[in-house]
């Protein structure tokens, strides 16, 4: 029974998903060719490893709008890395951008954690603080394709098992981090210290630490997703990604992580990501103009928190006997 | 007398042995915050095997000492020792590695997770590569329920159980440690009467196996049944310790209150007016039903019942806090509708809360504020803040209640407990309100403070206001009150006057018995 | 008097005391410190018709701070504001295309920014659900709705007298923008510090139960704050779209974060409770002072938003800082 509760919010929005495939599918019914859902999972990777990221920082009460501008630093730092060592193979690189950005990440864990400081101040701070970097390291210059190595750019799209390696990162990701969620007794310190930070104080739990691992993660996947980002579409600048963090958050909302923290899955930010990411390439090929996404994802946003919240509010307290024997 | 001596099974029947080393003590302990020493040189021994009662009033410095002794506070003077070797217990973790846990509401309350990961939450069973080894764990989750008599699915989310079946996935928590120390704070508060037997017997169980037992409990009758020894508490001071055995109620009272109970209470002449509030056939979904009463000018009404008897809840309906489903309200024979506090305020009904804190004070606001902001429209001109009435106000209610602080601005949350409860009041009076409901008034705060506020509440039914006081305390209610009405699931169980006030019918009424 | 009656005074310290040890007054420290850096290092930086535009880089985003500061005081927070900008905006060259006057677009502005702020209100109050997420929403959906509506067209030909309040000067260099936004600050300084319901706005981000127990209608004070945010968001469109004489749907992207930033760098706390409109007011001035600071230097704008991020952080954390390492020093 609670098991079936437990599920439901995935149920619900994977059967949201399901509905909207089979509306494009009426109209153009290619859409939903396994080649073009691939592609369309392949498009959504980048939001998807984000909204882990994202996911995990909600839960603990915080939030990270810095993921975007941690993605657009780290994607340049490893493209002039590139450019200045053309020869550092790519397995090199990916750990230069998953340290990178977790270190970006630990920047903010730190003031979170040791100085107390709201999270949103910081990362609103440390967001256009990473922006502004891009533009001392970069001059304002764009790195272009042709500067990139090929392997630099051929990774991400490399295709294994007829599916990229972009998409494989991501689903590995999702895999790992739903192990970490469920399996790692930090993944439970997450849903322990933003459910209910005071228990979890009792419960020997370090809150503000647990919090600092939550950017920390968040940062690295940020990085991660830099590489991918940047080598994919073989450019780096300093507007990159901009604004994406709230596609970020919005992919969580739908995805049914709360925003007052302790609630929230890998698979429910990866499905919130996916419908965000479906309605953005269904959009042009059933002749709806592009425009449109924005105002859907808005209202998708809306109908998303108002459902979570009506579903997430607690019984009260049942005095009366009848009461209790009635309900 | 040799032999004799062999033979007796230890001295003073339980208070540790001539040598014992108990397993955990406190030695002169003392903890302050800003503006409020809450324990002033304690000391508190626990042995092993033996049953530990903590005895003392709200606000006597019993949570302060079991965050202490959990590791959420740090002392500032004296020393924790662990099998007479002094410890420091800097985070809760330490406590725990040290065997020390507690099981009171705040213990787990993980309303996201399963029953198992509560249960293991920071110790679970790990298999290959570290991770949780979920199958164990709900094994062992399942095994420990079993144990303790609790039917629960270890894979239920604890959101999905009861305040009880919540209490056991605790008790189960604490047994998984593998404890030394387990320390039990109102564990029988919200549990049935067959729970509460099954408790007890769990309690013996824990003894048997050689734990150390703090038991924290407001009721006498368990205390005198499962204790071995006791530590009364009063105002953050020790006062007195020794074997259960030794001691009668009327002593361990007359510790905790520090005078005999009957002299505490002010004698007032009793000037009963006219009808003034009347509820007839009040209702709630959930909460309560079929309530009906009246209430005199002058008059104090006292509303008892055991915690969670809807007595609240009750009130927060009259004061608009939530929607009642029917019913009607009249106060000096008009009828009324409130649907929020302003419109209650506005009807001359005031309610101050049990819960001081968010309910009652803006804390991180200054005395002056709290005290006029439902009388800023009194106080200000067309909506325009005028700072010299407000503290003119303030100044006038502040002075009747005789409130101790260093000004008018001083926040709020840093006033003693009893002091924060008198601008609460202050707040109220200054709106001239017709019916004054006081939801457990003395509830942790000072007897010096207590005292104040029940001369108080005479003097304003001296006055002619009508009051309705909330309390669960048996010599408060006794003392106070011209009319008792006692509550029981959410119903009206009693309604009570002259000679039928006794504590024996008050306790009846609410229990159930 | 007897000892039984103890006067306990109104006041220890003065208002004027507080005042010096203020947040705002180390705040005017920095802005008096970068207004004379700036004129040292730039010799253009001290002439009035410079100063004069510099004032256009904080004047609109402003207006808006000033509401949004009694929102986030109120313990809530509008993130949709510049999306409310460019809706607004596209209402009124919606308008303009079928002959509108000033006046009405006037109206046309003013009333959109109220019926959006009424539309996050009601889902805050009405439905409790979280303000921020409700604007996150809204942000993409008031914006999404001029993308709808516009494309990648934009809308020109504004009436010629509706320049004037983005462009217009109502003597010598003082421009119409900059009288508003005085005027402004003078409004929301009273209605913070000096009404009943400013009051009301610091009980309720103190302790939103408290002050519902208090006999404080909690609910409709928020929808108001709503409601003024998405007024001045409004009133903010129609000076911005009268200075850009365009409206295109990208309109004033990315200023709800610069308006958070120059409201918690003004002092209020985004956890609500504490804040004040001098405050508020200085912020803009720093951080009009830095952007134009650095512009004359030739620094880009990209490279400003370091120093107000680092602003940001820095004057959250180096109190802290210090009180940790007094505390530190003291113990040791």
């Amino acid at each position: 029974m609670s098991r079936h509760v437990l599920m439901s919010r995935e149920v619900l929005l994977s059967g949201a998903i399901l509905v909207l495939l089979a509306l494009i599918a009426s109209r153009f019914p290619a859409f939903i060719t396994p080649a073009n859902l691939a592609n369309v999972f392949n498009d959504t990777a980048p939001l998807i490893l984000l909204a882990i990221g994202q996911m995990i920082v909600i839960l603990t009460r915080c939030i990270d709008l810095s993921v975007a501008a941690n993605l657009a630093l780290t994607g340049m730092v490893v493209a002039m890395i590139n450019v200045a060592l053309p020869g550092l193979p790519v397995p090199v690189i990916i750990a230069c951008a998953i340290g990178i950005g977790a270190l970006l990440g630990m920047f903010n864990g730190i003031l979170v954690w040791k100085l107390e400081i709201p999270p949103i101040v910081v990362t609103l701070g440390t967001m256009t603080i990473f922006r502004g970097t891009i533009f001392l390291l970069s001059d304002g210059q764009w790195v272009n394709s042709h500067e990139l190595s090929d392997p630099f750019k051929a990774f991400p799209r490399a295709e294994f098992l007829g599916l990229p390696v972009m998409s494989w990162i991501t689903i590995a990701a999702v895999l790992f981090f739903s192990l970490v969620m469920s399996r790692t007794t930090l993944g439970r310190a997450f849903y322990a210290a933003g459910g209910n930070p005071h228990a979890a104080t009792y419960a020997g739990i370090d809150v503000g630490k647990t919090q600092f691992w939550a950017f920390t993660i968040s940062g690295a996947l940020a990085g991660l997703t830099g590489y991918l980002w940047v080598s994919r579409f073989a450019v780096a600048f300093v507007d990159l990604a901009g604004g994406f963090e709230l596609n970020v958050v919005a992919a969580c909302v739908i995805g049914g992580v709360a925003i007052m923290g302790g609630i929230g899955t890998v698979a429910g930010a990866m499905l919130g990501a996916l419908f965000l990411g479906i309605i953005g390439n269904a959009l042009p090929v059933v002749d709806i103009s592009p425009f449109w996404q924005l105002a859907i994802s808005g209202a998708a946003i809306i109908i998303a928190v108002a459902l979570n919240t009506q579903a997430n509010r607690t019984k009260g307290r049942i005095i009366l006997k009848r009461a209790e024997h009635a309900s | 007398m040799l032999m004799q001596a062999d033979h007796m099974p230890s001295t003073s029947g339980t208070q540790g042995t001539q040598g014992d080393i108990p397993v955990l003590a406190l030695n002169g302990v003392t903890k302050t915050f800003p503006g409020v020493t809450a324990l002033s040189q304690v000391s508190l021994q626990l042995f092993a095997g033996k049953v530990t009662a903590l005895i003392g009033e709200n606000g006597a410095g019993k949570s302060t000492v079991v965050k202490i002794l959990t590791g959420i506070y740090q002392p500032d003077g004296g020393t924790l020792e662990v099998d007479g070797a002094s410890v420091r217990f800097a985070t809760a973790q330490a406590a725990g590695d040290a065997g020390v846990t507690a099981i009171h509401q705040e213990t787990v309350l993980f309303d996201e997770l399963s029953v198992a990961e509560n249960i293991f939450l920071g110790h679970a069973p790990r298999g290959r590569f570290g991770l949780i080894d979920t199958n164990a764990m709900i094994e062992r989750a399942r095994e420990i329920l079993a144990g303790i008599g609790a039917n629960i699915d270890p894979r239920t989310r604890l959101r999905d159980l009861g305040i009880a079946s919540k209490h056991l996935v605790a008790i189960a928590r604490a047994l998984s440690i593998d404890a030394r120390v387990v320390i039990m704070d109102e564990p029988t508060a919200a549990l049935s009467q067959k729970e509460i037997e099954e408790l007890y017997e769990l309690v013996e169980t824990l003894k048997a196996q050689g734990k150390a037992i703090l038991f924290i409990s407001h009721k006498f009758d368990e205390i005198f049944r499962i204790a071995d020894n006791y530590t009364v508490f009063r105002d953050g001071a020790l006062v007195g310790s020794g074997a259960i055995a030794d001691v009668t109620e009327a002593e361990v009272v007359k510790m905790m209150v520090g005078r005999d109970v009957s002299q505490i209470f002010p004698d007032r002449e009793r000037n009963i007016g006219a009808q003034i509030l009347v509820v007839d056939g009040y209702e709630h979904p959930t909460e309560f039903a079929e309530i009906s009463f009246t209430l005199r000018r002058g008059e104090i009404l006292g509303f008892y019942g055991l915690v969670g008897a809807g007595r609240s809840e009750l009130m927060q309906a009259l004061f608009g806090i939530t929607r009642p489903s029917g019913g009607t309200v009249l106060i000096d024979a008009e009828p009324v509708t409130i649907r929020s506090p302003a419109d209650a305020v506005a009807k001359g009904i005031v309610y101050v809360p049990e819960d001081r804190g968010t309910q009652g004070a803006i804390t991180a606001l200054p005395i002056f504020q709290n005290v006029t902001l439902p009388s800023l429209g009194r106080t200000s001109r067309n909506g325009f803040l005028q700072l010299a009435e407000e503290f003119r106000l303030a100044r006038e209610y502040t002075r009747r209640l005789d409130l101790r602080a260093a000004s008018l601005d001083t926040t709020v949350g840093n006033l003693s407990g009893g002091n924060q409860q008198k601008v609460v009041i202050a707040k109220w009076l200054a709106t001239q309100p017709k019916v004054i409901i006081l939801d457990e008034p003395t509830k942790g705060i000072d007897i010096g403070s207590k005292a104040a506020v029940h001369d108080f509440m005479a003097e304003l039914a001296a006055q002619g206001l009508a009051v309705i006081m909330v309390s669960s305390e048996i010599p408060e209610v006794l003392g106070m009150s011209d009319r008792v009405i006692v509550m029981r699931e959410g119903l009206i169980a009693a309604e009570l006057t002259g000679d039928a006030l006794t504590p024996e019918t008050l306790v009846r009424h609410a229990a159930g018995i | 008097m007897t000892d039984t009656t103890r006067v306990i005074p109104d006041r220890l310290q003065s208002p004027l005391q507080r005042r010096v040890k203020s947040w705002e007054s180390l705040l005017l420290a920095v802005a008096v410190a970068i207004f004379i850096v700036n004129s040292f290092m730039s010799p253009y930086f001290l002439n009035a018709w410079n100063l004069s535009d510099m004032t256009f880089n904080f004047t609109e985003k402003a207006m808006i701070a000033f509401a949004m500061a009694l929102l986030i005081i109120a313990g809530e927070i509008d993130l949709s504001v510049a999306s409310i900008i460019a809706l607004a905006s596209t209402a009124m060259g919606a308008a303009v295309q079928v002959g509108v006057g000033t006046p009405g677009l006037v109206l046309i502005g003013l009333g959109v920014g109220l019926l959006c702020g009424a539309f996050n209100g009601v889902l805050v109050t009405r439905l409790g659900l979280p303000s921020i997420v409700v604007t996150i929403g809204t942000m993409s959906l008031f914006r999404g709705i001029s993308y709808i509506v516009l494309g990648d067209q934009a809308y020109r030909g504004y009436p010629a007298d509706f320049a004037f309040f983005g462009q217009g000067y109502v003597f010598w260099v003082i421009s119409f923008e900059l009288v508003l936004f005085a005027v402004l600050a003078l409004i929301y300084f009273v209605l913070l510090h000096k009404t009943n319901f400013g009051r009301a706005v610091y009980a309720i981000g103190n302790n939103p139960v408290g002050a519902e127990f208090s006999g404080i209608r909690v609910a409709r004070v928020k929808f108001i704050l709503f409601l003024l945010t998405g007024l001045m968001s409004g009133v903010a469109a129609i000076c911005l779209t009268s200075r850009l004489a365009s409206t295109r749907p990208s309109i004033a992207v990315g200023w709800e974060l610069e308006i958070v930033t120059m409201v918690v760098l003004g002092g209020v706390s985004i956890l609500g409770g504490a804040g004040s409109i001098p405050g508020v007011v200085i912020a803009a001035f720093v951080m009009g002072l830095v952007t134009f600071g650095l512009g004359l230097l030739n620094v880009p704008g990209i490279v400003m938003s370091i120093v107000i991020g680092a602003l940001l952080i820095g004057v959250i954390a180096l109190p802290r800082l210090w009180d940790k390492w007094r505390a530190h020093a003291a113990k040791g």
